[in-house]
């Protein structure tokens, strides 16, 4: 018999005559916040984090995103290869499309990444990548030091449940919540380990 | 390389290892990875050793209640969290009820995906297989996520014993073994080592196993983590083959998620050529959905935080991001014993949070080594008997390790009732051991009272007599011979000048019962 056939027959045997119940999810899958509250809720959280957080009107996105690489004194950002060229109008530093595909040790040496994001949750101030367009391949967002992530306002929702209805599990996603960081040492949070050591969130109105 | 590690396995009591201030005597009980918890003390001699170590009792203390703030906080802004975690419970029954079902719906979904989904009974069983993965890519050096899978089935040994170096990249888990001993617990495995230890640690043993620390490092906890960013980074970007756990398996996607702080977790997942995922059969949910549920309860219940800083998902091979070949090993090893207790089966909603070991107040005396399992505290204590059974007295002792307070229960957030199955699991215990052994001084007693309780007449003589000892010490402080157990922790408490039964008969005399 494989492992396969004894692990299932153990199974089947341990769980024979046992009964289903119905599960009640009478727990909150929206908040009842509107847009510009559910905007507010997000970037309190996220500044919980220490991440660094900003709100910005369309017309002013590309020169936010020229001042913050300027301001952490990047010298190259890696883009995803189909980022919207109009974000890139200020930007003075050095940048480099990941198409074709960065070698890991290259993208070592590049300072920071700037990504568009899936969805962000209001009430846990987490934002989600999943690589559609615009987003990049999960290793671009995790070597450079800097990540700026831009989150559109019609992303933003509240919980939990309500993020999980708008991904497609088939996607690799990633659920970034402030910057890299552990508690390992006496339990003191220290940000920056292994991941960006600096996030910065710019949410769009 | 290999010798220097190897040479590390054998760093307790070494004159070069850092050593603790306080007497050492913890040393004796940190088991030496390899011989992972083989030779330790059952649970009440190895309580006692870490009882009598100041330094990892105050890094305890320290630690423990810290955390039961946070995690108080996190949870009172939930309004609904009640209802979250009696869903969470009902999900994992649900799961657990159809488990058979669910997994090879969950071995489909991932193959359709591109996984390679590999099955094992046991420790052995799934060693043996992640060690043909890694020699297939003729690996010497793999990299690894903190799991408590893959250190229940002792895979970094089975690899060192192949001559595969394996790699703990989580910074706690680099902390434990660099310093050459064991997790003492789930979620901040080196919680019994304060900073200057780990400033220590990582001075003397960095530079025997890739980039040295650097030589001004202090024992702030900033420089301390920069240390492993630098140390780990090199690892991360030349390994080929990486092992990680998994927090949950979706049946209906075969999707994987690891749920992770520092960014290690994403470096293992997203880098490497190669995945290898060692997943407890338990681990299964039904659909993508139940998520919902389960990213909500587990950082709130285990770091204290909204959320955890990454969460990392993955349905089998995704082209051209990240590992281009994914494998699952599913792990029996015990879990079908444990789901065969209709009690005890609940110890498999599990999610591996900690809140139990943060609330215990065994626990926080005694810390994670003394219960000899990758699996301490209360969760534990029933975990560990229930996989196994309670034939070897390591598992056999562990059910007695709890005041039954119930403040696991209280804590956990999927509802495990543990004081219920520590009380089942005692009485396992105490069955195995009749049936074999010579009467214990605790079965003996328990008979003589039972002897003396069952006839008044006896009773009342065994009163007096008692009664009648006072005169010569007020307060026992020890009780001789088989007794003596009872005295070697406790103070026995005066003898009343008469007994009850007795102050009775004088107050109330009889036919003036005013009943």
């Amino acid at each position: 018999m494989s492992s396969r056939e004894k692990v299932l027959s153990a199974v089947r045997s341990a769980i024979a005559g046992a009964a289903t119940t119905e599960v009640n999810r009478s727990y909150d899958t929206s908040l009842a916040l509107d847009r510009p509250q559910l905007i507010e809720l997000l970037a309190e959280r996220i500044d919980d984090y220490r991440a660094e957080v900003r709100r910005v009107d369309r017309a002013h996105l590309a020169r936010t995103i020229g001042s913050v690489l300027a301001e952490h004194g990047a010298t190259s950002v890696v883009v995803p290869g189909d980022l919207d060229s109009e974000w890139l109008t200020t930007v003075t530093c050095k940048v480099i499309p990941d198409d074709p595909p960065l070698a890991h040790r290259a993208l070592d040496q590049v300072s920071a990444v700037i990504t568009g994001s899936a969805v962000s949750v209001a009430l846990t101030g987490t934002i989600v990548l999943d690589a559609s367009p615009g987003q990049g391949r999960r290793a671009v967002t995790l070597i450079p030091d800097l990540h700026v992530c831009v989150v559109e306002a019609d992303t933003v929702v509240g919980t939990v449940p309500e993020a999980l209805q708008r991904l497609d599990p088939r996607r690799p996603q990633t659920w970034i919540s402030g910057p890299s960081a552990t508690s390992d040492i006496e339990l003191d949070r220290v940000e920056g380990v292994h991941g960006p050591r600096t996030l910065v969130v710019l949410i769009v109105q | 390389m290999t010798d220097v590690k190897h040479g590390m396995t054998g760093v307790v009591g070494r004159p070069d290892a850092p050593t603790r201030r306080h007497g050492g005597s913890i040393n004796g009980l940190r088991p030496q990875p390899g011989a992972a918890f083989l030779g330790m003390p059952v649970f009440p001699d190895a309580a006692k050793i870490a009882l009598g170590d100041e330094q990892l009792r105050r890094n305890l203390g320290h630690a423990t209640a810290t955390i039961r703030t946070k995690r108080l906080k996190a949870v009172e802004e939930m309004p609904d969290w009640q209802d979250m975690r009696l869903a969470a419970a009902a999900i994992k029954d649900n799961t657990l009820a159809r488990l058979d079902t669910y997994l090879e719906q969950f071995e489909a979904a991932a193959t359709q995906a591109g996984a390679v989904v590999h099955w094992a009974v046991d420790a052995d069983d799934a060693c043996r297989i992640g060690i043909e993965i890694a020699q297939q890519h003729q690996a010497k050096d793999v990299i690894k996520v903190k799991s408590m899978a893959t250190q229940e089935i002792e895979l970094n040994e089975a690899l060192e014993a192949v001559g595969i170096n394996a790699w703990e990249t989580d910074l706690a888990e680099l902390i434990v073994q660099l310093g050459g001993d064991t997790p003492s617990h789930f979620l901040v495995p080196a919680i019994h080592r304060n900073r200057s230890e780990i400033r220590d640690i990582f001075l003397s043993r960095m530079g025997d196993v890739g980039r040295a620390a650097p030589a001004d490092l202090t024992n702030e906890p900033r420089r301390l983590a920069e240390a492993a960013r630098l140390h780990l980074r090199e690892k991360f970007m030349a390994t080929k083959v990486a092992f990680s756990g998994a927090n949950f398996a979706i049946a209906d996607t075969g999707t994987l998620s690891v749920v992770e702080s520092e960014g290690n977790g994403r470096m293992c997942l997203t880098l490497p050529d190669v995945l290898v995922s060692v997943v407890g059969i338990e681990k299964l949910l039904p659909t993508f959905t139940d998520l919902e549920v389960f990213l909500q309860v587990l950082p709130r219940s285990s770091t204290a935080e909204r959320m955890n800083p990454y969460t990392t998902m993955w349905t089998g091979v995704s082209p051209g991001d990240g590992p281009q070949e994914v494998h699952i090993i599913l792990v029996d090893n015990g879990r079908t014993r444990a789901l065969a207790d209709e009690v005890g089966r609940q110890a498999l909603r599990c999610i591996r949070c900690s809140a139990c070991l943060n609330v215990c107040p065994v626990y926080e005396r005694v810390g994670g080594h003394a219960y000899g399992s990758v699996y301490p505290g209360p969760i534990g204590a029933i975990l560990n008997p229930l996989l196994h059974g309670v034939t070897d007295p390591h598992d056999a002792a562990l059910p007695f390790a709890s005041s039954l307070c119930g403040a696991c229960y209280e804590a956990c957030p999927v509802a495990i009732d543990i004081p219920t199955v520590l009380i089942e699991q005692r009485a396992a215990a105490v069955h195995e051991k009749g049936k074999h052994a010579i009467p214990t001084a605790e079965s003996l007693a328990m008979k003589a009272a039972a002897w003396t309780f069952g006839d008044a007449k006896r009773l009342a003589r065994a009163q007096r007599a008692a009664g009648l000892g006072r005169g010569v010490a007020k307060r026992v402080s020890w009780l001789p011979g088989m007794l003596g157990g009872w005295t070697d922790s406790r103070t026995m408490p005066p003898v009343p000048k008469q007994s009850f039964r007795r102050w009775w008969s004088q107050t109330r005399p009889p036919g003036k019962d005013d009943r």
